[in-house]
């Protein structure tokens, strides 16, 4: 052998490009990019109506207006009752495995994509950041209208049952209550809505893209969906 | 002495299904010679894809060793396999592998991006290898907007982005129409004698004969035997007669 020219060292790549690639790739994926996002959205909206509409009827109560359901609704006493609760942590689990399941598939169905990029020279760690700034911006981006929508709905659903009292007693920061009752408030959740989705977004999409980076390229290349 | 590119000794690769085990190479010993064509042929299954794989740090052997250029291939380090594929080899793939959100110019520029290359300085050669490939004119489409021939230009333009010593093609021609198969296998053989690039190609297309310096007859998982380039002339002849 001849030549010996030792194999340099692959080069870290500046932030800038991995956000530059990740957004042309959402971009030219819109309406995939738009479905994995409802996901996040839907999961987001549900989490955040449940809530928020909970706080609603915790302020209202508290402040002694009865509401039209409350006469149905035996949790009459107060502070959030069981019902609620298993309701709050129903829509939460719906919620992480709604975003995880969409960011599985998003990414499973790239893993050609993921094995042409290092065959091209990226690193693995290239690769991953790029699904994490691409799911964390749909994660964020998806989380955000979801909470709105899950805001509209909740307070769409307090005007029915309150009329304009609502916008009197609305939950809209953290409370402490004189009986003890504690509310985070409209605002805190919306805030939790968008962390939670982003997160999930990110961990449904950076394991895979993790575990797809770490595979030899031919084995990438190989996986059908 | 000839200057060799590639040597594989002993190469074993085991593929595990379940409790099956797939012998897919069973020691596969060659050396290829700089600036050399090679076709690695023989029937699906054979093993040729795997031994593709190995050689271009695609996958790892169950057993032996892959030297490039000098190198064990087993003893770099991620960043230098990493830097390995962006720089020494291009890649040609049977479904060309493009990325289908990045433009013809784009999937060029890519691995350049990956070596670090100016802005400037990588668009105008990715201009320049897609006008050399003959597509000049439908440089910002996306691959779905390119036939297959089209779109197995754009792979080959991406294969040369960062100068690569050898070329590796894996079955370059087997979803394209006999023509547009032969209009290809010219392009890469051009590569090989106007630019001195090594061109490794695994393949089964009879049309690949006849620009091979030499070719490796795999079956099995081993090398059946190997023939010259003058020893194929003839057979090309009889190929041809039967078609």
């Amino acid at each position: 052998m001849q030549q010996q020219t030792p194999i340099e060292e692959q080069i870290d790549l500046p932030f800038v490009e991995s956000l530059r690639i990740s957004f042309q790739s959402l971009k030219i994926r819109f309406g995939r990019s738009i479905i994995t996002t409802a996901g996040i959205t839907l999961g987001i909206a549900f989490l955040v109506s449940v809530w928020t509409n909970n706080e609603i009827e915790l302020a209202l109560q508290e402040s002694g207006r009865s509401s039209a359901i409350t006469n149905l609704d035996e949790a009459a006493e107060q502070g959030i009752s069981t019902k609620d609760i298993w309701l709050i942590i129903m829509s939460l689990i719906v919620c992480v495995v709604g975003i995880a399941n969409s960011m599985l598939m998003a990414v499973t169905e790239r893993f050609r994509e993921i094995g042409t990029m290092k065959c091209l020279g990226a690193l693995d760690g290239f690769v991953v950041r790029l699904f994490l700034l691409e799911s964390g911006f749909q994660g964020f981006a998806g989380a955000l209208i979801g909470a709105l929508i899950g805001l509209l709905g909740a307070v769409v659903l307090g005007l029915k049952n309150y009329g304009l009292d609502l916008f009197f007693y609305f939950p809209l920061l953290p409370a402490q209550h004189e009986n003890g009752a504690f509310q985070l408030g409209v605002l805190l959740i919306i805030l939790f809505g968008c962390i939670l989705g982003m997160i999930l977004a990110i961990i449904g999409s950076s394991f895979p893209a993790w575990r797809a980076a770490k595979l030899p390229p031919a084995e990438a290349m190989r996986t059908e969906v | 002495m000839p200057d060799i590119v590639v040597k594989t000794e002993d190469v074993v690769k085991e593929y595990r299904m379940g409790s099956n085990v797939l012998r897919a190479l069973d020691g596969i010993n060659i050396e290829i010679e700089r600036g050399e064509y090679i076709s690695l042929m023989g029937p699906s299954g054979s093993g040729k894809s795997t031994l593709f794989n190995m050689i271009g740090a695609l996958d790892r052997p169950t057993e032996g060793e892959v030297y490039i250029d000098g190198q064990n291939m087993s003893h770099l380090s991620q960043r230098q396999i990493a830097a390995f594929r962006c720089h020494r080899v291009g890649y040609i793939f049977q479904s060309y592998n493009l990325l289908n959100v990045r433009t013809a110019h784009g999937n060029v520029t890519l691995p350049m991006i990956f070596a670090g290359i100016p802005e400037k300085e990588r668009n105008e050669k990715a201009e320049k290898l897609l006008d050399m490939v003959g597509l000049g004119d439908r440089m910002y489409h996306l691959p779905d907007e390119l036939s297959g021939g089209q779109r197995q230009r754009v792979a080959i333009a991406r294969a040369l982005a960062n100068d690569p010593s050898i070329v590796l093609a894996d079955e370059p021609t087997a979803n394209l129409d006999t023509i547009t198969g032969r209009e290809i296998i010219d392009l890469i053989k051009k590569l090989n004698t106007g630019q001195g690039v090594t061109v490794i190609s695994a393949t089964h297309d009879l049309k690949m004969l006849d620009v091979s310096d030499r070719i490796v007859d795999i079956r099995d998982g081993l090398v059946e035997r190997i023939r010259n380039r003058d020893e194929i002339e003839i057979e090309v002849g009889e190929v041809g007669g039967h078609e």
